[in-house]
């Protein structure tokens, strides 16, 4: 059941679902990487939680006006209204008070969120049974979803991705530096203000099949893990859109394979996955490659140390540098230092003497400034500058043991 | 509110557009109730080096970032080359503080630079060849071509400095303007900068620079504007870097011993 959601045997509505749901994960991680970078990633959640008393009063008007309170569209506009009404009312209290954005989201997020519940349990006692399927743009629930329903998410996550492309150049320029951008002509608050609108776009069209509660997950946990595998933004932005397609197209297939698995949790914790795969394994940014780079360096320093010991004739005191000298065949186990010891420890020394020489000069104040105790003099000066520096310091010492 | 008033109240005539790279008049920005920058008027001749120099919170990034309207302001105008700055943005560069972005965002140098070419390449055209031999020229100028591919979070605090030059230069603009561009730069850099600034000044660009070093003043600009929430004197160095001027600006922040280092104007 699972292989055939995933390969799209499952029939043509789930493949559809599946397609749109990836789409719409594509949309989210890529307009999600710049309200990321931007650093204003918490905006989102107030965003998508402003959303649901839109939903409900949409419902309620539908009802009232005797059509079918589920009828999407509808409920969607509702939505867009009342997550457009949070945002400008966070927008409002942190331009016009001295309170930052954090506490005008928390404040806003919490009572939208509120009235929205509140409004849920007057539809509940006011028509049992016409309102099921309101509940579900809590967490998401693709099973049965319309065919038109799933066409609109695909082609609304189809635009979102588009949108996201047109408008990268500018949106990367403000994220950096935007005292630069809105000296170079861009407007700064209408970029941020279409970066607002993209992600309220993909939080609408994503309510149906990951939720409001879980929409942020999907906007902010793709660039996140992006962030591990690229330094540079449009990448960074193109790997979250993979990973949220991704995501999304296995969450919205392995929730079709099962009867009354929510969409959104599980939307989200394949996303999560591939963010710890990231987080550990990552070259570069990544916990593992970090941990290898800093043991790696230790070694270095550990040998450098030993050598320039044994170069002055002087006892390798610590037990894990003797190890070091002694596996790379340069000591005896008791810290006598053999033929290639004595001749690697020479050459260490030599280039000390050189570092120490060339940082006299104030020719070398560049590159001196590179002295780290470990990168040989080769790699910063020239070989007809060494040679001058060794004719300031004298002939080499041989080291004895 | 009250600012504004006050401004008003100076019964100051707005001159037109005057001659100059950069010509401020009236100019007042206020964060809250406190003007940061009170009725600022500065004249800036092309090719010539401006310092913008006054003690801590005298409004001099300030002043620059309401001329370019970064910052909003409160009254004033500014007018770029005769003209408003919307008419000739491309011949105005700035040079932010290097402290005002996260240098841990994923990019790298020669993107850093490539966007100071973003006029040119608008939303959707591919950066080619040419762009990006022009952001390398760039770099070569500030002597970092070598490090164009690095992550910018990788650079010293003097390299930083340079790429954000860079940037500037990459636009090929004829002002540039410069907030604080020798704050926390080893010694190398600064020269460097220098150099290419006066280098810019030599070509006929023109060049106004946050600054706040006095002892260098004379030596590296030939104009200087004293400012603290007012501008106090303008004019070259020769006249406008005085004694009076300088107590005027720092009031007791500055000893007389320091003032007597200092290589100054007649006074």
């Amino acid at each position: 059941m699972l292989w055939e959601a995933l390969t799209l045997q499952a029939g043509y509505n789930a493949a559809l679902v599946a397609v749109g749901a990836g789409l719409l994960g594509t949309a989210a991680g890529a307009a999600g990487t710049f309200l990321f970078l931007r650093k204003r990633a918490l905006v989102s959640d107030a965003i998508s939680h402003a959303t649901l008393p839109g939903v409900a009063l949409a419902f309620m008007v539908m009802v009232a006006f005797g059509g079918d309170g589920r009828w999407l569209p509808g409920l969607l506009l509702g939505s867009a209204l009342s997550a457009g009404l949070g945002l400008l009312a966070v927008q409002w209290i942190s331009d016009r008070t001295r309170l930052n954005e954090d506490a005008a989201i928390g404040a806003i997020l919490s009572s939208f969120f509120g009235l929205g519940v509140v409004l849920l349990t007057v539809i509940q006692t006011m028509s049992s049974g016409r309102q099921a399927g309101i509940e579900d743009f809590l967490l998401g629930a693709t099973a049965g979803m319309l065919m038109s329903e799933a066409t609109t998410i695909a082609v609304g996550g189809g635009l979102a991705v588009a949108a996201t492309l047109l408008l990268r150049r500018p949106m990367t320029v403000v994220a950096f530096d935007p005292g630069y951008a809105a000296a170079s002509g861009i407007d700064v608050r209408r970029i941020d203000l279409a970066t607002m609108a993209l992600v309220l776009a993909v939080t609408i069209i994503g309510l149906k099949v990951v939720g409001l509660i879980l929409i942020v997950a999907l906007l902010i946990i793709p660039p996140v893990a992006a962030r591990f595998w690229s330094e540079r933004a449009g990448h960074v932005a193109t790997i979250a859109g993979v990973i949220g397609g991704v995501s999304g197209y296995l969450g919205a297939a392995i929730s079709a394979s099962a009867p009354d698995l929510p969409t959104g949790p599980i939307v989200v914790l394949v996303a999560f996955a591939v963010f710890c795969l990231s987080l550990a394994f990552a070259p570069g940014r990544g916990v593992l490659a970090a941990f290898l780079r800093h043991r790696r360096f230790q070694r270095r320093v550990h040998l450098r140390q030993g050598l320039l010991a044994l170069a002055q004739g002087q006892p390798v005191l610590e037990r894990y540098t003797l190890r070091l000298l002694a596996r790379a065949g340069l000591a005896r186990g008791d810290g006598v230092p053999t033929e290639a010891g004595r001749a690697q420890a020479a050459r260490a020394l030599r280039d000390e003497a050189r570092w120490s020489e060339a940082r006299k000069l104030h020719a070398h104040e560049t590159a001196a400034g590179r002295y780290d105790g470990l990168t040989p003099i080769e790699a910063v000066l020239t070989p007809d500058e060494i040679r001058e520096l060794d004719r300031r310091i004298g002939a080499p010492h041989a080291v004895t043991p | 509110m009250k600012a504004i008033k006050l401004a008003a109240s100076e019964g100051r005539a707005v001159h037109p557009a005057g001659e100059g790279a950069l010509v401020v008049r009236g100019l007042t920005v206020s964060y809250g109730e406190a003007p940061a920058v009170f009725s600022a008027d500065l004249t800036v001749p092309e090719g010539s080096m401006t310092a913008i120099v006054g003690p801590n919170g005298a409004g001099k990034s300030t002043l620059l970032k309401a001329a370019l309207g970064v910052t909003p302001r409160l009254s004033g105008q500014a007018h770029f080359f005769g003209e408003p700055l919307g008419q000739v943005r491309r011949r105005v560069a700035y040079v932010p503080q290097r402290a005002s972005v996260d240098w841990d965002f994923p990019t790298r140098v020669l993107d850093v630079v490539l966007m100071g070419l973003w006029r040119d390449l608008g939303l959707l055209r591919p950066v080619r060849a040419r762009h990006r031999q022009a952001a390398l020229d760039a770099l070569a100028r500030v002597g970092m071509a070598d490090l164009s591919d690095r992550q910018i979070g990788q650079l010293s605090g003097g390299q930083q400095q340079r790429v954000f030059l860079a940037r500037s230069l990459a636009q090929g603009a004829d002002l540039y303007l410069l907030d604080e561009p020798f704050a926390g730069v080893d010694a190398a850099t600064e020269r460097a900068i220098i150099d290419v600034l006066k280098a810019l000044r030599d070509e006929g660009r023109t060049v106004v620079a946050v600054h706040h070093d006095l002892s260098t003043v004379a030596d590296y600009f030939d104009r200087v504007a004293l400012m603290n929430v007012r501008v106090i004197t303008e004019g070259p160095v020769a006249d406008a870097f005085t004694r009076e001027a300088l107590q005027e600006a720092y009031g007791g922040r500055l000893a007389t011993v320091q003032i007597d280092q200092l290589r100054l104007g007649a006074t």
